[in-house]
């Protein structure tokens, strides 16, 4: 019993900074029609830039909540920045090329950037354990949970609520939806598609650096850790299904889960237990748990 | 003359919507029948099962005494009956000469033969003569991305016959075709068809085409098949003329030059 | 047999016999930038037959690792010959595609790429996690025999690199004829129109298939070629996913023009590799990055459009 609440717990959370990351990734699929490798990037530079931020606000002695919105302004100054770079200067040119090449470049801007994060911060981690500590921890059923990880999945919750709102009751939503549904009578309609492409990219950037920055905290930042979660993160946005932002949530509750049992269950499949499982998922629903299949008319 | 094709009490639903209610045809050897019907009376769905494309939900279908039902789109083609379709279907990066080699590499060879040269002179000579047979061989080298809309769907049909089928399906060979082009396109496919012999039947909206070609006449209406008659008759009938011929003046006809 | 000397096959005979004369005059690492090309080239040139069909693998190093492994598999198990190891390799990656390929010859475009990448990963996971087959350090090679034949040192490096020529040659005509043949013609098909071609008698999906299959084959030959060259055999430089992003990156430099641009990009792609880590090792992957996307930018069509377009210069 007490494991099974571990698992869900350490699921959960784990499931939470995923979701912050596959969530932009599969918008972007669906508006831009681009798989976006460099997303990863995004999230290791929000991770590091929290952990340097967080870490150098401490040794000041500074007022303690300012470790949390160091983690919001991070998130939101790599977005802004990394999203303006990579859309204005390389994807803009390629949305009419192969999508096999798009995700090629931004492989390639990901091998960059992988370079320019050692550039900035060197080989070393950063620790920025100091906003875990500030909250505490609740005692549940006999067990210790960090208030800090709790309040990651109470984020993540709210995120998914608010995109769901935003999606489905705001023009913005619906326009966005629009481009998603047909590129080219969306724009014939008058909407902006290059400002929709511009917005939803910079959004999608800013939900990755979030995931990483608000994951700092909790891990020692170190080289290597875009690498990982980019590949988890397709993952996640497969298995539910290219474009869906349910999807996106229940991909990333049942990767986050299934990794959290094989970690306390079965170790040594805890490398590839999500490969599996998306490799089960696609022989059953090729599309994805949320994409409808649609036929071909002849 | 024998039954090439034999159409028992088929049926199709599409969720609640019947897209073939009780459809029952026999197709003679050499018979050019014309397909007619109003837009969603069921037409293509008939085509599209008997070519293997759709599963009926129930009913028989029997190419020269052979249970064709369930059977997958490409061993019906192997079998002997071939289409075309309402928007040609052909590799568009390649030129004309590429696509009907392709489409005779296929026919012609099987097993290992398939890794051999698929370019060989005998090959390129029926070739040739295929794109001569329908008159296309001034565009040989031209991609199909780049053909005239007409050219395109005579490619399409060329294509579909390089197997010599019994049975031809046309999709509205003339859909997409200017008014001016043509009879001179039906002339170029029906002579071809005639000089291998073809038994044919094409969906067609146009009914001066159905009038000067067709030996005989189905018209669908919502996915029955409420007349069958030779086409002097057919196109005189009275439930014809309400269901089918007054609806296709209403329909406007897509752009001429697409 | 005109057909057998197209300008293709010579061309490649020609430049196999170059490359041999040339081995008494380049030093051993220009011998090493060259058997690295050849394996990551014949990888490169597997992925070349499904490109031509649309499809590209983010996984191929799940054939890359497969034939390596098979190959150390043979050498410490079984026999320790050259030859034998290359079969191995072969039936180990031409095997698991065989079987992987009955459920992704059903996947088209970005599905069938991350499905890909999804299995190889797996592999690595279960390489990396499995102390029989070396864990993350892998497991060595040694030099292999020759039909029984032992080379010593440098000799043996010599004999490794006149054995992938020959192999490498073998390989590249075989592809070059079968894209001139019925099934390498239905490339285009799977791509634009497989609708067309069940309608002409043929099956997209066992297309997809023989193509797979052959592709995996090439990539396990070169997973065999580059174990023997590097003498190891390890998750991380042979399994993970950045390796197979490699081997999409040749692919692409290279473009669909022609079986000998895929050496010529690996070749392009080892030296800027080398360089970069040699003059700066800390910023090779930015290096390589800018490098990919300079190609893409500006060389769409691969280092054979620069090659096609040279040669019509000439000729006008």
């Amino acid at each position: 019993m007490q494991l099974a609440a571990v698992i869900l717990v350490d699921g959960l959370v784990y499931a939470s900074y995923l979701f912050m990351v596959a969530v932009g990734l599969t918008v972007i699929f669906g508006v831009q029609r681009v798989l976006n490798t460099a997303h990863g990037s995004f999230f290791a530079f929000g991770a590091y830039l929290a952990a340097m931020l967080i870490g150098a606000w401490y040794k000041a002695g500074w007022p303690a909540y300012g470790g949390f919105l160091i983690i919001v302004v991070s998130a939101a100054v790599v977005g802004i920045v990394l999203g303006l770079i990579i859309e204005r200067c390389l994807l803009k040119y390629l949305y009419d090329r192969d999508e096999h090449i798009v995700v090629l470049a931004t492989f390639a801007a990901f091998l960059a950037l992988e370079d320019v994060i050692l550039l900035i911060w060197g080989t070393d981690p950063y620790y920025a354990i100091q906003p875990v500590q500030e909250l505490g921890a609740t005692q549940i059923a006999g067990l210790k949970f960090d208030n800090y990880n709790l309040s990651m999945i109470a984020i993540s919750g709210v995120l998914a609520l608010s995109l769901w709102y935003a999606l489905r009751r705001t023009t913005w939503g619906k326009m966005l939806l629009a481009v998603i549904y047909d590129r080219e009578v969306s724009r014939a309609m008058g909407i902006n598609v290059t400002a929709v492409f511009l917005i939803t990219f910079i959004l999608g950037s800013i939900l990755a650096a979030l995931g990483g920055a608000y994951l700092a905290p909790t891990i020692s930042v170190l080289p290597g850790i875009g690498v990982e979660v980019i590949v988890i993160a397709f993952a996640v946005v497969v298995i539910g299904g290219m474009g869906s932002i349910p999807g996106a949530l229940i991909g990333a509750v049942i990767v986050g889960i299934s990794r959290a049992a094989a970690v306390h269950l079965l170790p040594s499949i805890e490398l590839f237990v999500i490969y599996i499982i998306m490799a089960g998922v696609l022989i059953f629903r090729p599309e994805g748990l949320f994409v409808p299949v649609k036929a071909r008319r002849i | 003359m024998s039954t090439v094709l034999d159409v028992r009490a088929l049926h199709k639903t599409f969720g609640g919507v019947v897209a073939a209610a009780n459809i029952n045809v026999s197709i003679a050897e050499g018979e050019t029948i014309g397909v007619i019907g109003a837009n969603g009376a069921g037409k293509t769905t008939f085509v599209n099962m008997v070519t293997g494309y759709l599963k009926p939900s129930a009913g028989a279908i029997e190419f020269l005494g052979k249970n064709i039902v369930g059977l997958r789109p490409r061993d019906i083609t192997k079998l002997g009956v071939c289409r075309s379709f309402q928007v040609a279907q052909v590799f568009t990066s390649e030129t004309v000469f590429e696509n009907l080699l392709i489409a005779y590499g296929i026919a012609e060879e099987r097993g290992w033969g398939l890794l051999r040269h698929i370019d060989n002179a005998p090959r390129a000579k029926r070739v040739e003569a295929h794109l001569a047979r329908y008159k296309i061989s001034e565009y040989r080298d031209v991609r199909a991305t780049a053909l005239p809309q007409g050219v395109r769907k005579l490619l399409d049909i060329a294509m579909a016959t390089v197997r010599k089928p019994k049975l031809l399906m046309l999709d509205e060979p003339t859909s997409g075709i200017s008014v001016e082009e043509k009879f001179g396109i039906m002339d170029i496919i029906m002579a071809a068809l005639r000089e291998e012999k073809t038994t044919v039947l094409f969906i067609e909206h146009d009914m001066e085409i159905v009038e000067r070609y067709v030996s005989r006449v189905l018209a669908f209406y919502q996915g029955e098949i409420i007349c069958d008659a030779p086409a002097a008759i057919a196109l005189q009938d009275p439930k014809v003329k309400e269901f089918v011929i007054g609806q296709e003046r209403h329909r406007t006809r897509g752009p001429v030059h697409a | 047999m005109s057909r057998l000397a197209d300008r293709t096959v010579i061309g490649l005979s020609i430049s196999a016999v170059v490359l041999m004369a040339l081995a008494a005059l380049i030093p051993n690492w220009m011998l090493f930038i060259f058997l690295q090309s050849f394996a990551r080239g014949a990888v490169a040139l597997g992925l070349l037959v499904l490109w031509r069909s649309g499809l590209i693998s983010f996984g191929h190093a799940l054939y890359f690792a497969a034939g390596a492994y098979g190959a150390v598999f043979m050498q410490r198990m079984i026999a320790n010959d050259a030859f034998a190891m290359v079969a191995a390799g072969l039936i180990a990656s031409g095997a698991l595609a065989f079987l992987l390929g009955f459920l992704l010859r059903q996947y088209r475009g970005i599905f069938f790429a991350l499905l890909n990448m999804a299995f190889s990963m797996v592999l690595w996971g279960l390489l990396a996690k499995t102390e029989a087959l070396g864990s993350t350090d892998g497991l060595s090679i040694v030099a292999p025999r020759f039909f029984g034949m032992v080379f010593a040192g440098d000799q043996s490096k010599l004999a490794i690199y006149f054995f992938a020529i020959v192999l490498t040659w073998m390989f590249s005509v075989a592809v070059h004829l079968y894209m001139k043949s019925t099934l390498g013609a239905m490339s285009t098909a799977v791509r634009e129109n497989e609708i067309r071609l069940e309608y002409l008698g043929y099956s997209a999906h066992r297309a997809v298939h023989v193509k797979y299959v052959i592709s995996a084959l090439l990539a396990g030959f070169g997973g065999v070629l580059m174990g023997m060259t590097v003498g190891i055999v390890d998750p991380d430089s042979m399994a993970y996913w950045t390796v197979s992003g490699e081997f999409v990156f040749i692919t692409i430099l290279s473009g669909t023009g022609n079986v000998a641009a895929t050496y010529i990009g690996a070749f392009v792609f080892e030296i800027i590799r080398s360089l970069a880590f040699q003059y700066s090792p800390k910023l090779w992957q930015l290096i390589m990055g800018g490098a990919l996307l300079l190609i893409i930018m500006f060389l769409p069509n691969g280092l054979w459009s620069v090659m096609a377009r040279l040669r019509k210069a000439r000729a006008s």
